[in-house]
């Protein structure tokens, strides 16, 4: 394809450097330096899209990240697939393959269209109308006929291959936009050496001045002067310039979020670049230069291909080489269209007519356009267009002045192959307005501008209605220099409006045409029936003049609402080029003014953001920290299954090898090693139990507050079951504690509840006895823990251990002793969590894996049997010991749960002591830990079963209690269950029901202890 | 400044041998100069915790003066003490034994009241040192790392995206993580990750 649009120079597009890329499977070619809009324009490709609702063919309306309606589907490969994204933003690369959406068989014959022909039916608010009958039709038939036409663009189904990067980061001052004004910000603030930051949405930075032709500054073309002050801020040290930069939110604080686009524009882009970079800045002062978006005027037919922005059309031609035409209409409310005609007279396009809304017509802009012979006419408007997929034709009418019943006159056809219109200028308060920044109307600008600050920001140049070259270049001079001084005060934030231009200590002789601030907010009028004419005010979301009028009479006064009803402003442009002019037509048609139909709320982001950004690095194996033990590799390497407990991953069995290749499943593994434990002796890494040292004076009585037993008179050495309660007398955490010294006490807690613990100890130290002379120390990654339990348990540590004494009387259950085992010292506990001869080696982490290789060489020759945290379940559940957090759930005060003999009855005062005390906590029917046992002895009950006492009584059923814990025990040879039961210890030896959905279940009540109940097997 | 598990510690303990959580990560660590990434060796690690009482105490039986100004690392005969709270510091001995300095500093402040626990297990030491490393760190850091609000002799405890660490600036270009053990494979391949983009 040729560029016949393409002028034959200038522009900032690198001719030398030719580009092929793919739109909707055909071929094309643009130049690097091209978007890929300015290149379909340069191709004479207006058509890439369809609309939302109606399925209208749409083209561009705009250059810039305003764009509603050019949203394309780009995509490099399967996985690298982005829809919706702006065709006036994607940069051209080599073999860019995009594509337009919401069409279907293809763009030019759409079968949605159809939806156009019956938009009588499908008002605003259509969705609240309709749909309604019959009643079940919603979830059958209009909900999926609904998504499916639904919805723009084709999300990728395949995982972003991409990466994403968050960095934080600081500066003194952040200029956001780098126009003219945002320029002089920069040089102002990096002049007094401050740190300044740069930033801009597009490409290049420079804003306005990309598409200047003739304007000078300080005696140098425009684009001369931007490259030498590029130039100058790339050269400085404290400067950090940034293009294709979106300052996309504005937090609290003055912390910006700003999306670093890194590898978009690449043709082949490293795989060690993120895409995208996420840059947290927290800026000291931020100076708001962000320019000004043209408005479109709202006028029937608006929206076909070939109708742009004036200034866009320029933008094109100027900066791209791209024209939008052979011949234009213009039609405008400012001087702009103006600015634009005689730019598109010089390239080379024909300016068939210019109707100016506004009916005197005066001023240095229109006279050149009159000198230069082309046909302007005030007081007109347009009032259609022709055509189909591309304009062909513009309807001119003139205004009547006076009362009367049309408002405008006869139009006549003028053949034309673009329309570009100009409503005037819109300050960009987005940022400001995210900062909670409370905006003023200018009834002389008629535009929203920046009012009292909440942050420490200024508004600078065009955002905040300043206009003229010259003056914006100043004012943003002046703020930047003043932003520097700020940012050198550390005072309070400044609350307040931004001052008015002042002396700029520096003046910019600059030679531009000054647009002024008139314009048009509101529909154009016209005399075509309503019913049959589409105006556009919002063309992303399909809303037209009329939607807008229609919700005034159905009653919607409030801005918030109408756009809720509407939808207008709220697709993913935010209404960029909507939002005034639906305030215009809603003020119209209540008879208010603009301010007292308000301003709807700006959120982020300014413009649509990945998701990848915000995910960053957090993703797949890198989402949560996995932390591992010390012993974790070798179970890997013995073939253990691993189950998730918090953040840590630990063994769940062990399945063995079986002849036939096949490995053990959970049930067998399980089995085994039950029973290796109860009849020889197992080994079990515990080492992600929670670690506390407490230490200090008053280590004591500090366990005596947090916990329910009586600490005092534990003596160095020895062991004691604890248990923790909140403040509301539930059971919190429970742990095994020894006392290593009169002032130092080795806490362990539950795997999952270490972080809360030590948090809810930290609490009360603090807050509560900051007194008390004790220290918090979390231990729990010093030391690698491995349980050494059954019969056999002594006489395979005994050759190992040095300086401790392992004979029952001197090492009794229930001790600690310090001493080395293979020379490494070691914490070594007497202790038992299945019921049998058990001690658990403490040994610093890094020597956690070395050790269980000894003691499991020092255990074959009684078959020592790694297990995991499945048989760890069953055999303290034969045991009836509970797990907090299975038996408990924050409802249980120890007697609940069979620990009221852990309770310090003569202790003064304990955390929950109080609580206990409430009637209602020693009701007889509490739910009281208790056993179950199944008749039918292979039946495992389902954890989580209801337990009733008649399952045939009416609904709702009464319910007693339900099932804690359940296991098949190998060892028993029957299913054993652990449950919380209504007054369970007074049923034991009754029988209760577990209803399930296929059948019921009888359960005999029975003593939570299944194995041993007498102990025995404890001590050896 | 890398320091293999010593050769003496093995061999005063006997057959076991000390396994780090990132013997194996280090090895197979890319070559990037803009950011360099070191598994440190063993060192003795105390945490001490005491009233104004124990203070000069401690420091005189480590032999490094416990800072009494936030989030400054003191150095001395290559021995840090880093102030992380009011009463809180950790006391470092890069390659030390832990068990006789843990000793001396208890009877130094016997009868004094405080609290000093052998953590030396509990963490591994990354070193993030290079022209980037400050860019590196401030991926999943928020902390301002220039020079000027975070100079060197700064030690501070912080997050590494969703991991604890304690961060000291060692030499401008050169800081020091301190992270657990189980969090240390985790931090690692996140800086790992975010020094990518400068290979």
């Amino acid at each position: 394809m040729t560029n016949r649009f393409r002028t034959h120079s200038g522009g900032r597009i690198d001719r030398g450097a030719p580009v092929s890329f793919r739109f909707d499977g055909k071929t094309y070619s643009g130049f690097k330096g091209d978007t890929l809009a300015s290149a379909l324009i340069a191709n004479g490709v207006h058509l890439v899209g369809r609309s939302f609702k109606y399925h209208r063919p749409r083209g561009f309306i705009s250059a810039g990240s305003d764009e509603p309606n050019a949203l394309v589907n780009v995509a490099r490969d399967a996985a690298r697939m982005s829809p919706n994204l702006r065709a006036t933003q994607v940069e051209l690369y080599e073999g860019l393959k995009a594509s337009s959406q919401n069409r279907w068989p293809s763009l030019g014959f759409d079968a949605g269209a159809a939806n156009d022909f019956v938009s009588p039916f499908l008002p605003a608010g259509f969705y609240y109308k309709t749909f309604m009958w019959p009643a079940g039709a919603w979830k059958r038939f209009y909900e999926p006929k609904i998504r499916a036409m639904a919805g723009l663009g084709v999300a990728p189904t395949l995982p972003d291959p991409d990466r994403y990067t968050q960095n934080y980061a600081y500066c003194d001052v952040l200029v956001v936009g780098a126009g003219p004004a945002g320029l002089a910000a920069a040089l102002a603030a990096a002049a007094g050496g401050a740190k300044v930051w740069l930033v801009d949405e597009q490409a290049e930075l420079g804003g306005s001045l990309l598409a200047e032709r003739t304007a000078t500054i300080e005696g140098k073309p425009a684009q001369q002067w931007l490259a030498d002050t590029l130039a100058t801020l790339a050269a400085m040290d404290n400067v950090t310039l940034l293009p294709r930069t979106t300052a996309f939110a504005y937090f609290p604080h003055n912390m910006i979020a700003l999306a670093e686009r890194v590898t978009e524009h690449l043709a082949a882009p490293g795989a060690d670049l993120p895409r995208e970079r996420l840059w947290q800045l927290r800026a000291r002062e931020v100076v708001l230069a962000t320019g000004a978006l043209e408005r479109p005027l709202v006028f029937p037919d608006n929206d076909r291909p070939g109708v742009l922005l004036a200034d866009s059309a320029r933008t094109y031609l100027n900066r791209y080489g791209a024209k939008p035409g052979d011949r234009a209409v213009i039609f405008t409310a400012c001087d702009a269209g103006y600015r634009t005609a005689l730019d598109l007279a010089a390239g080379g396009v024909a300016v068939v007519a210019v109707a100016d809304l506004r009916r005197e017509v005066h001023g240095e802009l229109p006279a050149r356009a009159l000198a230069a012979g082309i046909d302007v006419r005030p007081a007109t408007v347009v009032t259609g267009t022709t055509g189909r997929l591309r304009v062909s034709g513009a309807r001119l009418a003139k205004i009547k002045g006076g009362p009367s019943v049309d408002p405008v006159g006869a139009s006549e056809t003028i053949a034309c192959d673009t329309v570009l219109m100009s409503g005037g200028f819109t300050p960009s308060v987005h940022l400001f307005s995210q900062s909670r920044g409370k905006l003023a109307w200018d009834a002389a600008s008629g535009a929203y501008l920046p009012g009292t600050s909440v942050e420490r920001e200024r508004s600078a140049g065009a955002c905040r209605g300043i206009t003229g070259l010259q003056r914006v270049l100043e004012d943003g001079y002046g703020q930047g220099e003043a932003a520097a001084k700020a940012s050198r005060d550390a005072a309070s934030p400044a609350r307040g409006a931004t001052p008015p231009p002042g002396p700029s200590a520096k003046t910019f002789p600059a030679q531009a045409d000054d647009l002024g601030t008139d314009g048009f907010i509101g529909a154009t009028p016209h005399a075509r029936n309503p019913a049959f004419t589409k105006a556009f005010v919002d063309w992303q979301n399909d809303v037209t003049a009329k939607d807008i009028t229609l919700a005034t009479r159905e009653g919607f006064r409030s801005i918030e609402h109408v756009k809720r009803y509407t939808t207008t402003g709220m697709a993913t442009d935010q209404g960029k080029t909507s939002n005034m002019n639906t305030l215009g037509i809603v003020a119209e048609a209540l008879g208010e003014s603009v301010p007292k139909i308000g301003l709807t709320t700006f959120r982020p982001p300014f413009t649509p953001t990945t998701f990848g950004l915000f995910a960053g690095a957090a993703r797949g194996d890198q989402f949560d920290p996995v932390r591992k033990t010390a012993i974790h590799d070798w179970a890997a390497e013995h073939g253990a299954a691993f189950e998730d407990v918090s953040l840590w991953k630990r063994a769940w069995y062990f399945p063995k090898a079986l002849p036939d290749g096949r490995r053990e499943d959970l049930h067998a593994a399980v089995g085994r090693e039950c029973k290796a434990v109860r009849s020889s002796v197992g080994m079990f890494d515990a080492s992600t139990l929670g670690k506390i040292e407490v230490v200090g004076p008053d280590a004591a009585e500090f366990m005596n507050r947090m916990y329910t037993n009586a600490w005092a008179k534990l003596e160095p050495g020895r062991l004691r079951y604890g248990v923790m309660l909140r403040e509301d007398g539930f059971v919190m955490d429970d742990g095994v504690v020894g006392r290593m010294a009169p002032d130092r006490f080795h806490v362990t807690t539950t795997t999952g509840g270490a972080p809360r613990v030590l948090a809810h100890m930290e609490d009360y130290l603090q807050t509560e006895w900051p007194d008390l002379d004790v220290w918090l120390t979390s231990t729990t990654e010093q030391w690698a823990v491995i349980a050494v339990q059954g019969p056999k348990a002594r006489e395979v540590l005994a050759p190992l251990i040095e300086g401790i004494d392992l004979a029952k009387e001197a090492f009794p259950h229930m001790s600690v002793r310090e001493g080395t085992i293979l020379g490494v010292p070691t914490r070594l506990f007497s202790v038992s969590f299945t019921g049998e001869l058990g001690f658990e080696v403490n040994v610093p982490a890094q020597y956690g894996r070395a050790v269980w290789e000894a003691i499991f060489a020092a255990g074959e020759r009684f078959g020592i049997t790694p297990y995991g945290t499945e048989t760890m379940h069953v055999l303290r559940a034969e045991k009836g010991y509970i797990i907090v957090g299975q038996e408990t759930d924050g409802t249980q005060v120890p007697d609940d749960v069979n620990l009221g003999w852990a309770v310090g009855k003569a202790k003064k005062d304990f955390v929950g002591k109080r609580s206990l005390a409430r009637a209602a906590m020693s009701a007889p029917d509490r739910k009281q830990l208790v056993g179950l046992r199944t008749t039918d002895p292979k039946l495992v009950l389902e954890e989580g079963a209801q337990i009733v006492a008649d399952p045939k009584a009416p609904v709702p059923v009464p319910m007693l209690g339900f099932v804690t814990s359940s296991y098949y025990s190998a060892v028993l040879g029957h299913s054993i269950a652990l449950a919380v039961v209504k007054g369970g210890r007074a049923r034991i030896g009754t029988r209760l029901s577990v209803p399930m959905p296929d059948r019921v279940i009888e359960v005999e009540i029975v003593e939570p202890v299944f194995y041993d109940p007498k102990g025995d097997r404890l001590n050896g | 400044m890398a320091e293999t598990a010593s050769m003496a510690e093995t061999a005063a303990i006997g057959a076991p041998r000390a396994a780090y959580p990132l013997d194996a990560l280090a090895l197979g660590a890319r070559s990037i100069e803009a950011a360099r990434l070191t598994a440190l060796g063993p060192a003795a690690r105390l945490a001490f915790r005491g009233r104004e009482a124990a203070i000069q105490a401690a420091g005189e039986a480590f032999g490094v003066a416990l800072p009494r100004e936030a989030n400054r690392r003191h150095t001395a005969d290559g021995r840090h003490a880093l102030w992380l709270g009011p009463d809180e510091w950790m006391l470092l001995a890069p390659g030390a034994d832990p068990a006789p300095l843990f000793a001396a500093i208890e009877a130094a402040t016997a009868g004094l009241p405080h609290a000093l626990v052998d953590v030396s297990a509990r963490s591994v030491t990354i070193e993030v040192a290079g022209p980037k490393a400050a860019y590196v760190l401030n991926q999943g850091n928020p902390l301002d790392l220039s020079i000027e609000a975070f100079p060197v002799g700064s030690a501070t405890r912080t997050l590494f995206h969703k991991a604890e660490i304690v961060l000291s600036r060692i030499a401008p270009d050169i800081f020091h993580v301190d992270v657990w053990r189980s969090f240390a494979p985790y931090v690692w391949q996140m800086l790992e990750d975010g020094r990518r983009e400068l290979a």
